[in-house]
């Protein structure tokens, strides 16, 4: 998001509830729980169809627990380390435990508002971001799914959340932040969602190494319906992601919305006929992948750019996404499951660079570039990787990342959970 | 007494219980299962990695005759679930040495 207010306010504070919008507050309140709903069930259902019968049920779960997680140390520090002033690189510590973010109706009849969002309650932005910080983690499972021990999986997603998400969320978002000093696009996390997770998931497939029996046995999905509900829950649930970033019911909102429809319709037409036209047929989950892919690239433009460069964007969303999906990793010989790195970090790579291609002053009021773009995209691919890689490694040393071989083979459903779907 | 065992494609099954059933065959067992012949498996792809599904689905009947209605159930088996492409299965016949209804204690051609 980005801050339009140049001689505004620079911190929260206290203001008249009659400041605030109603419509603006009730279209981020819809869309705080459109975001939810991506991750809960969305995701966990796009991931979980993904995966071997076996480990269907550990792979809903891990969505589910790093929801909960992640709300609660959002509430700790990681809205203040995000959204505070501080720092170049990361927040103060005056919101931990949402201090001082209030409603009082009597006598005063005030409320804390952001600074980043001046009509609606702070309250409502807080939460809205909380949204966006439990997916982001939530996508890196995809790249280590069917592997990783769930206590590793909830410690590493802590750590996180609180050393990768909110610094990055910081240094793009919040104006102290030094991306955003320099100019950096990121709409609605492009950078700070969907190529750190996609990144972060390329170091841990790596940490982790392959699946057993990789590239011999059999690792079909299970349940193709679970993963086409859980596309279109998403492509749903993104209207808030990418149109509430707008902060407002705006025009800038309806704008978000509509090139978000363009592209992923044609990121998904894009990776369905690259598909077809190269493996001579047209799959379930290529036309559900080619959507996300063109959602994630269609992320940092989308409150930047017109419907034309909208199409164009998702085209070649599709087609490269397909190319890092169903080459790209043989080639390289990394296991990324379920391809969190070759759909969101690649889409979301793309989709910054071609923010800076594509971004339009009549809509946005700024300028933006393809070599500040790539600043944005550099710093977040280098910090991410080597801390996410740190603290895999880490992690690896003292509890262990990876499951037993018997419990691997056994599933993850029966062997971490004792439960199972059959 | 002999007993019948039928592999074929799974969406022939209405047609063969009916053409069975009109040459007067009083009851069928029916079973889902895996197997391959020379039509062997097919190939599924996701993402671009290839899986050889070898087993195809297939469905098993077992039905038991009077020596007398052997080859009437055989060809009204073998006509209605052709389809003459490779895969429509294979027709078993076994001796049947012993029936037994379990309701009445009826043996042989009597409890079939």
């Amino acid at each position: 998001m980005q801050c339009a207010w140049a001689d505004g306010p620079t911190e929260p504070f206290l203001t008249g509830v009659d400041k605030i919008s109603s419509g603006d507050t009730a279209w981020m309140l819809t869309s705080t729980a459109l975001v939810l709903m991506m991750s809960i069930p969305g995701l966990a259902l796009f991931y979980g169809g993904m995966v071997r019968k076996k480990n269907v049920l550990a792979t809903l779960m891990q969505t589910f627990a790093i929801t909960c997680m992640v709300t609660l140390l959002w509430w700790a520090i990681g809205y203040s380390w995000a959204f505070t002033p501080g720092s170049a690189f990361l927040g103060g510590t005056g919101r931990a435990f949402f201090n001082g973010m209030t409603f009082i109706h009597d006598p005063a009849n005030q409320l804390s508002v952001s600074h980043l969002a001046l009509t609606i309650p702070e309250t409502v932005y807080a939460m809205f971001q909380l949204t966006f910080a439990a997916i982001t983690p939530a996508l890196i499972a995809g790249a280590f799914a069917d592997r990783m021990k769930f206590s590793a999986m909830l410690v590493f997603m802590a750590a996180w959340s609180l050393l990768v998400y909110c610094p990055i969320a910081h240094m793009v978002w919040e104006p102290t932040g030094w991306l955003s000093k320099a100019g950096v696009l990121d709409y609605a996390g492009g950078t700070v969602v969907h190529i750190n997770a996609g990144i972060a998931g390329l170091a841990s497939c790596l940490m982790l190494g392959k699946r057993l029996g990789y590239g011999r046995e059999k690792m079909a999905p299970h349940n193709l319906t679970l993963t086409l509900i859980g596309a279109s829950l998403l492509w749903v649930g993104w209207f808030g992601f990418n149109a509430g970033s707008a902060g407002a019911a705006d025009g800038r909102a309806g704008m978000a919305m509509l090139v978000t429809q363009m592209a992923t319709a044609a990121a998904a037409l894009g990776w369905m006929s690259a598909e077809w036209i190269s493996r001579g047929k047209p799959s379930v989950l290529g036309i559900a992948s080619g959507a996300v892919a063109g959602l994630v690239a269609i992320t940092p433009a989308s409150g930047f750019v017109g419907p034309t460069p909208a199409v164009i964007i998702g085209l070649i969303a599709g087609v490269v996404c397909f190319v890092a999906a169903t080459s790209l990793k043989h080639v390289m010989g990394y296991d990324d499951s379920l391809d969190a790195f070759g759909v969101h970090g690649i889409g979301g790579i793309l989709g910054a660079l071609l923010t800076g291609v594509f971004v339009s002053k009549e809509i946005s009021g700024v300028d933006g570039s393809f070599l500040v773009q790539l600043k944005g995209v550099a710093v977040t691919v280098i910090y991410g990787f080597a801390a996410s890689f740190l603290i895999l490694f880490l992690i690896d040393k003292t509890m262990g990342l990876r499951v037993s071989e018997e419990q691997e083979r056994e599933g993850l459903d029966i062997s971490l959970h004792g439960e199972s779907i059959e | 007494m002999k007993l019948i065992t039928a592999i074929i494609k799974p969406f022939k099954l209405d047609d063969v219980r009916q053409a069975v059933s009109e040459v007067g065959v009083q009851g069928v067992t029916v079973t889902e299962v895996r197997g391959f012949g020379r039509q062997r498996g097919h190939t599924e792809i996701y993402r671009g990695a290839e899986y050889i599904v070898e087993f195809v689905p297939k469905t098993k009947i077992e039905i038991a005759v009077d020596d007398a209605l052997l080859e009437q159930v055989i060809e009204a088996i073998a006509k209605s679930a052709q389809t003459g492409k490779v895969g429509d299965g294979k027709i078993f016949v076994f001796d049947l040495e012993q029936v037994v209804r379990i309701r009445t204690g009826e043996r042989d051609a009597s409890a079939i």
